[in-house]
């Protein structure tokens, strides 16, 4: 009886989650998909950490964009795609206009979630991460790869390791493998490899390896047999770390070793220790380190005891997460230019996406000069910036060790339209018109 | 001789990488052995064991213990979760299971990984938390021979070694000690042993309390090796086919079918990988597995199955 | 009292053999269908509480129906065959990745023979039905070695399917007509010129599916097929002995669970998800699909759906409590609460009533024979 009691119980306070409590009417609920446990919790914990702070100094700073309150809820998802399809569909419906935007920081959920937005009218930010032909605004009205995707960060790795070797004629004949995460994620990046290795002469090679990577010890002995002149490292969680002890093991130079801006961030190179000094990762625009927002956030949110950082403030992956809400916001704040100051739907934050126009002035207002370049988008680019740089771990911290590069959009742009034209032939899209748009 | 030398340091990686699959086996092999039981709990034991060495660890090196007195205290430590875990498991869930089926004792397992997760991210925390025990550089052998020598860690030396300690142990510990003994009587029939006065539910303990401290010794060496962190529990799905190869109920097996499953993979990864794709060692482990059992359906070193009508 | 079978008479052979032989069962199960397939999606057009929002359709029951499908499924396979199979996910894998293909286009090269098989997108309906009829081919092939593998040996084989899938699925660039990541869009679900769109359609659709294959299983299993299925399960020997071929047993169990699953796979994939990659159809889901069998009743149709219910629904209703309730603890916790309140849940469920819910079902059917007397 007990048993039937608490079942009911549970059932009906599940019933009641459902049935979205009475909310005022002046926020903006904003979700945050995250990953605090499980295999990646790691990596996604800093990163949940960062947006929550950023939104609640919006809160406790300025009471809000332009006064509407910012009302957000997290919900775990354990980097598993039905776990955020059914979190997403949770929370897309809530606060009184919905949620302005989602961020799943991963590359299955946001797959999934492209399908579903349309549908609900809700833009969709991915932060250097997920579909790399989204940038085409046109087929991909709700999906924005902000900053990057992985094909710049293939195409800007590429570029670095020629001018360590003193020029594009230098790469012929050379050899550079990619070490990756075995999934979407990491085979996006190969596609924009072989167009390089192509139109630059080195031989490129792609070794997998299977999720979570905890055993690589064959692949990390091929690499040791074979001898590229560089490995590019894709990977995410546990398999990070696991690449530079083997890469040490099978004493693999650190420093000829890039990984995307995914695989560079503290949790991936600390378990490593000193094996992993010299190993180098590409940023996502802005390194590590405490900036103008940081004081802010020392003393409007980590002072008063309300942020949710912990030892991962200023890490690599805590600034991208607080760089992502920052976006966020401003791009609500923009909405706000046209539609007035109330909460946005998602429809007209993806206006405010669109019209998003961050000039070095305003950045340095927020108090992000140094993380990130002006940055503009519109109805047909989603993406708005091609730069990225690198940094080396020293064994202590991440240092910058290079100028911002711009990917090579003449070998990016064909591969996105006819990506993108594919997928808006297979889901029968017709493409928006994007000079008709204002 | 290159060739040669390629291959050597191939098959010499994957025995090393079978003994430590092999510690993670015989964790396994234990309780099936005393209890019939199939403990899928035992990836979630090394996360387990491998938190509270490490948390306390941490703990008590900043607390400006020496660092060795801190590594024993920080052992007992673990040791001591591991006896309440096997306390709770053999007290709350597989006490009122007793003459159970497998099935049944197998999907209670599973609640218990989900439990030991849980708790075990719970109180430690679930995040990426390195572990120092063992050295891990690298050692290249018979550099005069094979030009670049042959690559060995050091890390998997010491695994090899601890697992061959453990098996010698555990050999010992089942053959000539009264428990070891109590242990196989009750493996062959719960009720005939019983009937004769072993105190069923005290051997339980003994043989999940002992499975425990397996799984810490697992814990140490692949805690240096991975960092402790939640995906230390894949590992059981590693041991799988090491434990289907060598036969559910036969420690010597574990240690062997970790060799032949760790050898066998990595050389089907290193040679027949590049043809198809790579990445093929997880599901080439089970098709060995499989494909032995083909031959012999209780494992190379199982116990016969006799069926009756 | 409400529960008593008496004054039913038989009086045909066909009502002897009905598949619900009692009045009531009759009633409830016509209550249940008109509830599920008038009554929920009127609620829900009408936007009435609890179906305000496409949440509860969209998020738990499109998810249960597909789940409650792949279910019973594994559980012909292994409560009625007795054939423990941790490879159910592969099988999902399979006709989803199956059915994606013959929604899309089929183009075989043969290069040795000089021309290209090309089959042109089928339709929708027919995918999905030929991704199953894929799944059951591959079901039978991993199948031959139950005749000489058995119980948890067996589980552990069934392993190599779910891990070979998994790797072909992200390797073999043919499946996912080479897009660049390997990650998959469902083709639009147009049933001979019908666009499903909407959550109520979707629903309706899963709703159909499992509805006919429910009855189809419950046929099956009350059948002769049934009865060898049963046999082989409580003594595959004596079976054996008594005329039953174990060959042909275990095969069409494996043949007939693998396309359930497979169908299920291919719902999962399209109507559910959307767009998937192998990780969708990982161990994790072979275990949830066993854990749904095992906790819902091995040897029980009705179990299928409460187990289902049960590992499905239950942590996300768990994951919510705390924030409807207002108390403000972490995700991160919560996370962790859900997991341990999860696995002592299926603990004790397994230490009150090891046989699953099904068994606690007829159990209460049989107080209430008696209820509200004693005896």
């Amino acid at each position: 009886m007990i048993r039937k009691t608490l079942a009911v119980a549970a059932f009906a306070v599940g019933a009641m989650a459902v049935a979205a409590p009475a909310m005022a009417q002046n926020e903006q609920f904003l979700p945050s998909l995250v990953y605090r446990t499980g295999a990646y919790a790691p990596n996604g914990i800093p990163f949940a950490n960062g947006v929550a702070d950023y939104w609640t100094l919006i809160n406790e700073r300025d009471g809000g964009i332009n006064g509407v309150k910012i009302v957000f809820e997290e919900c775990e998802t354990g980097y598993a795609t039905d776990k955020g399809v059914e979190c997403y569909e949770r929370l897309k419906g809530k606060g009184p206009t919905g949620a302005g935007y989602f961020s799943p920081l991963s590359t299955g959920i946001t797959f999934a979630l492209t399908e579903k937005v349309p549908g609900d009218k809700i833009p969709l930010l991915t932060l250097g991460y997920g579909r790399s032909e989204s940038r085409d605004g046109s087929v991909f009205p709700w999906n924005f790869v902000l900053l990057g995707s992985y094909w710049t960060a293939a195409d800007v790795a590429i570029q670095h390791i020629a001018k360590e070797m003193g020029g594009f004629d230098k790469l012929k004949g050379k050899k550079i493998s990619l070490v990756y995460h075995d999934s979407p994620y990491g085979k996006e990046p190969i596609p924009a490899l072989e167009a390089r290795a192509k139109k630059d002469g080195f031989e490129f090679k792609a070794i997998p390896v299977t999720h979570p990577g905890v055993e690589q010890k064959s692949q990390w002995l091929a690499i040791r047999q074979d001898r590229p002149d560089y490995v590019l490292l894709w990977g995410w969680g546990v398999m990070n770390s696991t690449s530079i002890k083997e890469a040490a093991a099978v004493a693999y130079p650190r420093d000829k070793m890039i990984g995307v801006w995914w695989s560079g961030a503290e949790p991936d190179v600390t378990p490593a220790g000193d094996q992993a000094t010299g190993y180098k990762a590409l940023l996502l625009q802005h390194p590590a380190g405490k900036f103008g927002v940081h004081g802010e956030l020392e003393k409007h949110v980590i002072s008063k005891g309300k942020g949710a950082a912990k030892d991962d403030f200023a890490h690599v992956l805590y600034n991208r997460g607080v760089l992502n809400s920052m976006l966020g916001v401003e791009a609500i704040r923009t909405a706000q230019k046209k539609f007035g100051n109330k909460p946005m739907t998602g429809e007209q934050v993806r206006w405010g996406f669109e019209n998003l126009n961050l000039t070095a002035e305003r950045i340095k207002e927020l108090g992000f000069e140094g993380m990130l370049k002006p940055i503009k988008l519109s109805c047909q680019d989603h993406q708005g910036a091609d730069e990225a740089r690198l940094h080396q771990w020293t064994g202590k911290e991440w240092k910058i060790i290079s100028d911002f590069y711009t990917a090579d959009r003449s070998i990016l742009d064909p591969m996105v339209k006819d990506t993108a034209a594919k997928y808006a032939a297979d889901k029968k899209i017709a493409p928006r018109d994007c000079a008709k748009e204002s | 001789m290159i060739a040669f030398g390629q291959f050597t340091e191939v098959l010499l990686g994957g025995l090393l990488a079978g003994f430590l699959y092999s510690l993670v086996a015989l964790g396994f092999v234990l309780i099936f052995k005393a209890s019939g039981v199939f403990n899928f709990a035992q990836g979630a034991m090394v996360l387990l064991a491998g938190l509270a060495l490490v948390r306390s660890l941490d703990f008590l090196v900043a607390k400006g213990f020496p660092y060795w007195i801190a590594v024993v205290i920080a052992l007992l430590f673990a040791a001591a979760i591991m006896a309440l875990t096997a306390w709770v498991i053999e007290r709350f869930v597989l006490g009122p299971l007793v003459n159970q089926d497998g099935l049944t004792l197998f999907m209670a397992t599973i609640g218990a990984t989900f439990i030991i997760e849980g708790a075990a991210q719970m109180a430690f925390g679930s995040d990426v938390y390195p572990l120092r025990l063992f050295p891990t550089d690298a050692i290249f052998m018979f550099e005069n021979t094979f030009p670049g020598g042959i690559l060995v860690n050091k890390l998997d030396l010491w695994g090899a070694a601890i697992a061959a300690v453990l098996v010698a142990g555990l050999a010992v510990f089942f053959q000539y000690t009264k428990t070891g003994r109590a242990l196989r009587a009750v493996a062959d029939d719960h009720a005939a042993a019983q009937s004769v006065g072993i105190p069923i539910s005290w051997i339980w303990f003994v043989v999940w309390l002992v499975a425990g401290l397996v799984a810490l010794v697992a814990a140490t060496v692949w805690g240096t090796k991975l960092s402790v962190q939640f995906s230390i529990t894949f590992l059981a799905l590693k041991a799988l086919p090491v434990l289907i190869i060598g036969g559910f109920t036969s420690v010597p097996g574990a240690v062997i079918g970790g060799l032949l499953i760790g050898a066998g993979e990595k050389i089907a990864e290193a040679y027949l990988g590049p043809y198809i794709g790579g990445g093929i060692e997880y599901w080439f482990a089970y098709v060995l597995a499989l494909l032995v059992l083909l031959v012999r359906p209780q494992g190379m070193f199982g116990e016969r199955i006799i069926e009756r009508v | 009292m409400l529960y008593r079978e008496v004054g039913q008479f038989k009086t045909t052979y066909a009502a002897d053999m009905a598949m619900f032989p009692i009045r009531q069962d009759r009633v409830a199960l016509w209550l249940v269908l008109l509830v599920a397939f008038v009554g929920i999606p009127m609620l829900s057009a009408n936007q009435i509480w609890p179906f305000g929002s496409d949440y509860l359709l969209r998020a738990i029951l499109m998810p249960f129906l597909i789940l409650a499908l792949a279910a019973i499924g594994v559980n012909i396979l292994v409560g009625y065959c007795g054939q423990i199979s941790l490879g159910s996910g592969a099988f999902m894998a399979i006709g989803a990745y199956s059915a994606y293909k013959f929604g899309t286009g089929v183009s075989f090269p043969l290069p040795f023979a000089g021309f290209d098989v090309s089959i042109p997108p089928l339709p929708m309906l027919f995918s999905i039905l030929l991704g199953g009829l894929m799944a059951a081919f591959v079901g039978i092939l991993f199948g031959i070695p139950s005749l000489r593998i058995k119980g948890l040996y067996l589980a552990v084989a069934t392993l190599a399917a779910q891990f070979f899938f998994d790797w072909v699925f992200i390797r073999v660039k043919w499946f996912t007509n080479y897009t660049p990541s390997g990650s998959v869009n469902a083709p639009e679900l147009n049933f001979f010129g019908f666009l499903v769109n909407s959550s109520i359609e979707k629903y309706l659709l899963c709703l159909i599916f499992v509805t006919v294959f429910a009855f189809i299983a419950k046929n099956l299993v009350r059948g002769n097929l049934g009865r060898q299925w049963r046999a082989i399960r409580d003594m595959d020997i004596a079976a054996e002995l008594m005329g039953i071929r174990p060959l042909y047993a275990k095969l069409t169990a494996f043949a007939v669970s693998s396309f359930i699953v497979g169908v299920a796979g291919a719902l999962w994939a399209f109507i559910y998800l959307g767009s998937w990659e192998p990780l969708a159809f990982s161990i994790d889901r072979s275990f949830q699909l066993l854990f749904m069998v095992i906790i819902g009743g091995l040897g029980s149709i009705l179990g299928s759906f409460l187990g289902a219910a049960f590992i499905l629904i239950l942590p996300i209703m768990l994951d919510q409590v705390p924030h409807a309730l207002g108390v403000p603890i972490s995700v991160e916790t919560v996370s962790h609460l859900v997991f341990i309140v999860t696995g002592s849940l299926i603990c004790y469920l397994l230490i009150v009533e090891p046989h699953g819910f099904a068994q606690l079902w007829s159990t209460a059917k049989e107080k209430l024979r008696l209820w509200p007397y004693p005896y």
